[in-house]
């Protein structure tokens, strides 16, 4: 009995060592204590940059507002990865679908005139329509041509760039002698009580809930709950229906999946297609919520990239990105404040989520500081 | 015209040059059959080096090396993440794309009083002209002819590279490794020792690109310097079918649309936009990609790690 009960505590420390949480919590852990060393020797204290970096996010709630407005382009991109991953595929042009998915928005959010809160569907539709045909399009080149999908969406983020840049120039969109468009208008807004806060009401109101007002001083919108919905909703797909097992049986082996008659080309590309969509998603939503309109960009803004990281943070889970978008979105937002007061550099940040994202990649490594065993199953019956 | 000529042919040798180095850099370490997403943070950090240590010694050989140097550390650390450690090639490039801008801005930021630019360099400091005042000035051989000398070794590399990799024991051994590596450990070829060698050189001379940017095309370093000539350089790589020379006449044709781009930028004959322009390089590549110019195809081995006794 008392022989039963050790042999179970060890297979559950087996099983949380070898378990990808464990690893991912590792991985964390060694890059904040990387970004720790990094300071050190930079001569900064750590402890003082991490405390004002978590009092940044944390002691206020128009912190805590701005932590989630960071963090959800970035939930929403990791799931534009973790969507294409689980199916097989490494989709590195979250960037250039985001980039078209907030073009698109701020086109449609601007010239087209609809009653508010229909407008704002609209637009949010447009932008995943044509998100998901510009991810489709290295599907499409995956599954015709056999071109690999990582080469083929790095060249797509590169020209849905400067595509968007041509088209903010364009006389039509641009904002006379600025480098951006015009604004979308407020029907198509997603941002909290927009107006309302500004009101005499909105005021009065607001200066009676102190916290409250602090949440809305910012451009606080909806875009966090779409993202946790856009969540369940992968998680449902992948998980619980036949289109989700399709794709995730043509991920795991193709040549299975043929063979047990699911058409592997269709779905590469409606795996990117639904990867596209959701990145551009994450545009709309920063365009609609946040920006009001996109300017020209002089490089790659990095949401897309970033997404990946988070998806790789959150072990390409649907609900791990959740909780991986807010660490980055937090150290992304936080990280700055460092600057200020310390003079440390807030590129440690940068080189936190590196060595994470690093750490990530080499499970091998996890496994040998661990010295886990990794038993096969039914090794034990093998011998 | 001549002139105008001149000017496009000299220009798209000056861009084309840091693309080569890191083009290069990116066919090392496809031949040997590790994928290296990571060049465009291990040239960010070549470009930083090259500018700082530029900077602060006024010899821009030392900081040049220096450059080299700085990225083959970030070469060394994915060597030892794809090859050791059988890591995601892909997830370790990307790593190193978030850790090679980070350190490097890091960096920038303790020397340089917290910017994220570096000073300007003395024109002492700046990668020597060779052969100026060798043509009469801003004549069209000159303009041609007249270059920093990282244009000239760019191109000197390119034919030791092909040497190296074609008419070499180690080239044969580096290109079998990339092809089918089980074969060539059964022979006694070290896969980990040449795949070693390979990524951090390709990291030196991605680093070597970076440099050849901020100290000869520019003369200091900013956040945006690189931004995407990195993913340019790869998608040369496979533009020029993994291929040395290949990869460099992709380099030119990619540096000619940024020369056009300056061109233009600097005439109103035609009003196409730089944009568009700008589009051109990686357009091409995906056409390229499709196999209606002929087939390209990549070492048999890229992007899997080496695992002795596995079939």
């Amino acid at each position: 009995m008392e022989n039963k009960k050790k042999k179970n505590k060890y297979s559950v420390k087996q099983r949380l060592l070898s378990s990808n949480l464990t690893f991912t919590i590792v991985s964390v852990i060694i890059g904040l204590i990387i970004g720790a060393i990094v300071l050190l020797i930079a001569g900064f204290n750590p402890i003082t940059a991490y405390s004002i970096i978590i009092n940044g996010i944390f002691s206020r709630t128009k912190y805590i507002s701005y932590m989630i407005i960071y963090a959800t382009p970035l939930i929403i991109t990791g799931l534009s990865v973790t969507f294409a991953f689980r199916t097989g595929l490494f989709n590195i042009g979250a960037e250039g679908q985001y980039i078209v998915g907030a073009l698109v928005a701020t086109i449609v959010g601007y010239f087209l005139e609809l009653p508010i809160g229909l407008h704002a569907i609209v637009v949010f539709l447009a932008a995943i329509i044509a998100a998901a045909v510009w991810g489709g399009i290295a599907g499409f080149l995956k599954a015709k041509f056999g071109v690999h999908e990582v080469i083929a969406t790095i060249m797509l983020n590169w020209i849905a760039l400067y595509f968007s840049n041509y088209m903010v120039m364009k006389p039509f969109l641009r904002r006379p002698e600025s480098d951006s468009s015009y604004e979308i208008l407020d029907t198509a807004s997603i941002t909290i009580l927009e107006d309302w806060k500004y009101t005499d009401a909105g005021r009065e109101w607001l200066s009676q809930h102190p916290y409250i007002k602090d949440f809305l001083a910012t451009p606080a919108n909806l875009g966090f709950v779409i993202a946790i919905l856009l969540a369940v909703l992968v998680w449902y797909i992948l998980n619980k229906t036949t289109l989700g097992y399709e794709l995730r049986a043509v991920g795991y082996n193709k040549h299975a999946a043929e063979y047990g008659g699911i058409k592997v080309k269709k779905s590469i590309i409606t795996s990117m297609m639904i990867a596209g969509g959701l990145a551009g998603s994450a545009g709309a939503l920063q365009v609609m919520g946040v920006t009001k309109g996109i300017s020209v960009l002089p490089g790659m803004e990095g949401y897309g990239f970033d997404g990946i990281a988070v998806a790789l943070i959150g072990g390409t889970t649907a609900f791990g990105n959740i909780f991986a978008g807010l660490l980055f979105g937090g150290l992304k937002y936080g990280g700055p404040k460092i600057q200020p007061p310390l003079g440390a550099p807030s590129e440690v940040v940068n080189i936190v989520i590196g060595t994470i994202v690093f750490f990530i990649a080499v499970p091998k490594f996890m496994r040998m500081i661990f010295n886990i065993n990794t038993r096969k199953r039914g090794e034990k019956n093998a011998r | 015209m001549l002139d105008d000529l001149g000017f496009l042919i000299g220009t798209t040798l000056m861009y084309a040059a840091p693309l080569i180095f890191t083009a290069l850099g990116g066919v090392i370490s496809e031949k040997s059959g590790v994928v290296n997403i990571g060049l465009e943070g291990m040239m960010t950090m070549g470009a930083f080096t090259g500018a700082a240590v530029g900077y602060f010694t006024g010899n821009p050989w030392i900081a040049f090396i220096a450059a080299g140097l700085a990225a083959g550390v970030f070469g060394l650390l994915h060597a030892i993440a794809s090859v050791t450690f059988h890591a995601d090639q892909v997830v370790s490039g990307i790593a190193i794309n978030f850790l090679g801008p980070g350190v490097a801005l890091f960096i920038s930021r303790l020397f340089f009083n917290g910017s994220t630019m570096t000073k300007s360099l003395d024109f002492e400091a700046k990668m020597p002209r060779p052969l100026n005042g060798v043509f009469e000035s801003n004549s069209f051989l000159d303009l041609i002819f007249n270059h920093y000398a990282t244009v000239y070794l760019a191109f000197i590399l390119v034919f030791i590279m092909w040497f190296i990799l074609y008419k070499t024991k180690l080239g044969l051994r580096i290109r079998a490794v990339g092809e089918h590596p089980a074969a060539a450990d059964t022979l006694g070829v070290s896969v980990v020792k040449i795949r070693y060698l390979a990524v951090v050189l390709s990291g030196v001379f991605a680093g070597f690109g970076g440099a050849a940017m901020s100290i000869a095309v520019v003369s200091n370093f900013r956040p945006t310097l690189i931004s995407g000539q990195g993913f340019i350089a790869l998608a040369a790589v496979i533009f020029g079918k993994w291929k040395p020379q290949g990869a460099m006449w992709a380099c030119l044709l990619f540096g000619a649309a940024q020369g056009l781009t300056v061109y233009l930028g600097g005439s109103n004959i035609i009003n196409i936009s730089s944009q568009i322009l700008a589009m051109l390089p990686y357009a091409l590549t995906l056409v390229i990609l499709t196999g209606f110019v002929g087939r390209a195809t990549a070492p048999a081995a890229s992007g899997q790690p080496y695992e002795k006794g596995e079939r």
